[in-house]
């Protein structure tokens, strides 16, 4: 066959490539552009090539705001993950009681972001707020504007509270579209409740928890409002996480440059961090006994 | 090993029932035998499911009784009842290995080790499984797949009975014959109740020594593959077995005896002397195409019918014709000389059942 190179049926993937140009690709560009300069005004702009990238990655500041930013991040997702799958089995499987476990479940998504991080900073006030007015009277010296501790306890229950539903919903429709047939079979088998879970409910609920994991840590990666919101980043930076960290080098400091080199950098860690879940979770569920 | 007794046994889904209509199993009494092989054949939706899922526990009948060996398991569950079932579509333990797969009812009531190793080998042997024994399940053919999940019920050694809910549907057609003929040499080799419910005839009856025929939730038969053939007890059973089905025409209950728009049809002095004692409106007489005896001379017996339509189908060709006003169809072999437009017909008196109500209606001496 002669391929014919001056093709003119590219000209259909134009409109495609206009869209993901104006939507990805220029904007980016953007931000790579400042990276690698360093801009005055209008007329003034020196080249600056990989400086910045190499003064941000030595920055302590944004060191510690990443270690943290990992810490949540896992400690969320070790949290979340099987507290979702516990709730999604145990929420009824039919009549109105699964409906209405449905809209109570998926109530905590439907709120902004800034709306949660409000609410959970008038539950936590120590003197209108139930939970924080609570512990007190139990004798617990609350405080999440003084104590790290009660703030980072604070964020991880108020994240755990927000995003919980989110898996619990992927795992439920997984759960739903399991067929009768393999839980009359494992009756058959004599299964236990927990081989039951152990070989066919987990591994049918495989591909939902991978985009839940996905979704959860690029989501918590990128966390800003609720913190902000929450306790500002403190007490001290204590819970300064790397949006904040770099939304107040960009907006409050105004330095571009440093602001465009970390978001690039921040971008690629999401990228790089997703790619081994991916693959490592994909890698998990191969044959490996073939290639023995 | 069991002999499963089935004691005034029915099932309906409803709360409360007002009649019949209202259960998915109507009343029955039935006992498939220790060692059997049986098929449970029927239309979609005539309960055959429910009645299979009875058997193993995973539902319980609503009324009567269900016993293994003359105990009553009505409350038993499933795991309790020792039985395997095969579903329609194979159910494997996706991540596990085969090996792991077959191992899993063993494992799961704590059988040591080495015995496990020893019996799943035996049953892969059997099903010509043991070069997949290290492979996952997930990566199997449809085909294999079935084996396993029917393996996953041979490893245990007293197993009361084999259930299969057509096993076959998502075969490949020429994996079908093969498959069917492992299960014959299991159910020989093994000597284990089996119940096969399918509604394909020619998979009931080459797999089933006894076809139990059902309909609107109830047995309306259950006998070999060649009684349910040549006597159907119920004009449904005519209808469903065979291809095509039986012919049914409606006679009038005259002086003369069975008379259908003016012709006098040969039934036995006796029967009608029966059918004029029951009082009933409900009669129908039916015969099979294969019994239609097509004259090739004219003949004092016959009757001389419209040919409609002559359908080849290879080896053997199907003639439709108007008895009457009524369409029938006659099956005839591939050198049978066919007339042009009339053809002279007759329906031999054994083959020509009578039916009121619906049932067989036979004489007592007659039968053997």
């Amino acid at each position: 066959m002669n391929k014919i190179e001056s093709n003119k049926g590219w000209f259909f993937v134009l409109p495609v490539f206009i869209v993901v140009a104006f939507s990805a690709v220029i904007p980016l560009m953007t931000v790579v552009n400042y990276s690698v300069q360093d801009v005055f005004d209008a007329n003034t702009r020196f080249f600056t090539g990989t400086e910045w990238y190499r003064e941000m990655l030595n920055n302590p500041q944004l060191q510690s705001a990443l270690v943290r930013q990992f810490a949540f991040s896992f400690t969320i997702l070790l949290i979340e993950v099987p507290l979702g799958i516990a709730v999604a089995l145990m929420m009824p499987k039919k009549g109105w009681q699964a409906s209405l476990a449905l809209v109570l479940v998926s109530l905590p998504l439907l709120i902004p972001l800034n709306v949660v991080g409000t609410i959970w900073q008038l539950f936590t006030r120590g003197d209108i707020g139930l939970m924080g007015w609570g512990l007190r009277e139990l004798g617990y010296a609350y405080n999440i504007s003084r104590n790290s501790g009660d703030a980072w306890a604070t964020i991880i229950l108020m994240d755990v509270w927000h995003w919980t539903p989110l898996i619990a919903l992927l795992c439920y429709s997984g759960l739903r579209a399991i067929p009768e047939a393999y839980y009359q079979a494992a009756r058959i088998d004599q299964a236990s409740r927990w081989a039951v879970f152990r070989h066919i409910q987990l591994p049918k609920l495989t591909n939902v928890l991978v985009i839940g994991v996905l979704i959860r840590f690029m989501d918590s990666f990128m966390i800003y409002a609720e913190p902000f919101v929450l306790t500002g980043g403190g007490p001290g930076s204590s819970t300064t996480f790397l949006s904040q960290a770099l939304t107040a080098m960009a907006i409050g400091q105004f330095d571009l440059g440093p602001a465009a080199a970390f978001s690039i950098i921040y971008f690629l860690i999401i990228l790089l961090v997703s790619w081994i879940f991916y693959t490592t979770i994909m890698h998990m569920q191969k044959d490996k006994t073939i290639n023995k | 090993m069991a002999q499963i007794t089935l004691n005034a046994l029915a099932h309906t889904y409803s709360a409360n029932p007002q009649g019949p209509e209202d259960y998915a199993i109507r009343q029955m009494q039935h006992v498939w035998e220790q060692g059997g092989a049986y098929a449970l054949l029927g239309p979609s939706g005539c309960g055959k499911s429910t009645l299979l899922n009875i058997i193993s526990g995973l539902l319980e009948p609503s009324d009567g009784e269900i016993l293994f060996n003359d105990v009553r398991v009505n409350e038993m569950k499933p795991e309790q009842r020792n039985i395997a079932q095969v579903f329609q579509f194979p159910v494997v333990y996706d991540t596990m290995t085969v090996f792991d797969n077959l191992a899993f009812p063993l494992r799961n009531i704590g059988t040591a080790e080495h015995k496990i190793k020893s019996k799943v080998f035996e049953v892969a042997e059997i099903l010509e499984l043991t070069n997949q024994l290290g492979r996952k399940a997930k990566n199997l053919s449809a085909d294999q797949k079935q084996k396993v999940s029917m393996g996953r019920g041979l490893v245990r050694d007293d197993v009361s009975a084999i259930l299969f809910d057509e096993p076959l549907t998502v075969i490949d057609p020429q994996l079908k014959w093969k498959l069917r003929r492992k299960l014959k040499q299991i159910h020989e080799q093994f000597n284990i109740t089996m119940v096969y419910v399918t509604h394909d005839q020619l998979e009931a009856s080459t797999f089933a020594d006894k076809i139990a025929l059902m309909y609107e939730g109830q047995i309306v038969q259950f006998g070999s593959p060649r009684d349910l053939f040549e006597r159907p007890a119920h004009t449904f059973v005519g209808y469903f077995i065979g291809s095509p089905g039986m012919n049914f025409i409606e006679p009038e209950l005259t002086e003369r005896g069975l008379e259908f728009e003016g012709r006098l049809l040969p039934v036995n002095e006796d029967l009608v002397a029966e059918i004029r004692k029951r009082n009933t409106t409900n009669i129908k007489l039916g015969i099979r195409p294969e019994f239609v005896h097509v004259w090739d001379e004219k003949n004092d017996e016959a009757f001389e019918v419209t040919i409609k339509d002559i359908e080849d189908l290879g080896t053997y060709r199907i003639m439709s014709f108007l008895f009457g006003s009524v369409s029938m169809k006659a099956r005839l072999h591939e050198d049978q000389k066919v007339p042009d437009l009339h053809a002279r017909v007759s329906f031999p008196e054994q083959w020509l059942k009578v039916y009121l109500d619906e049932f067989l209606l036979e004489l007592n001496d007659e039968q053997d």
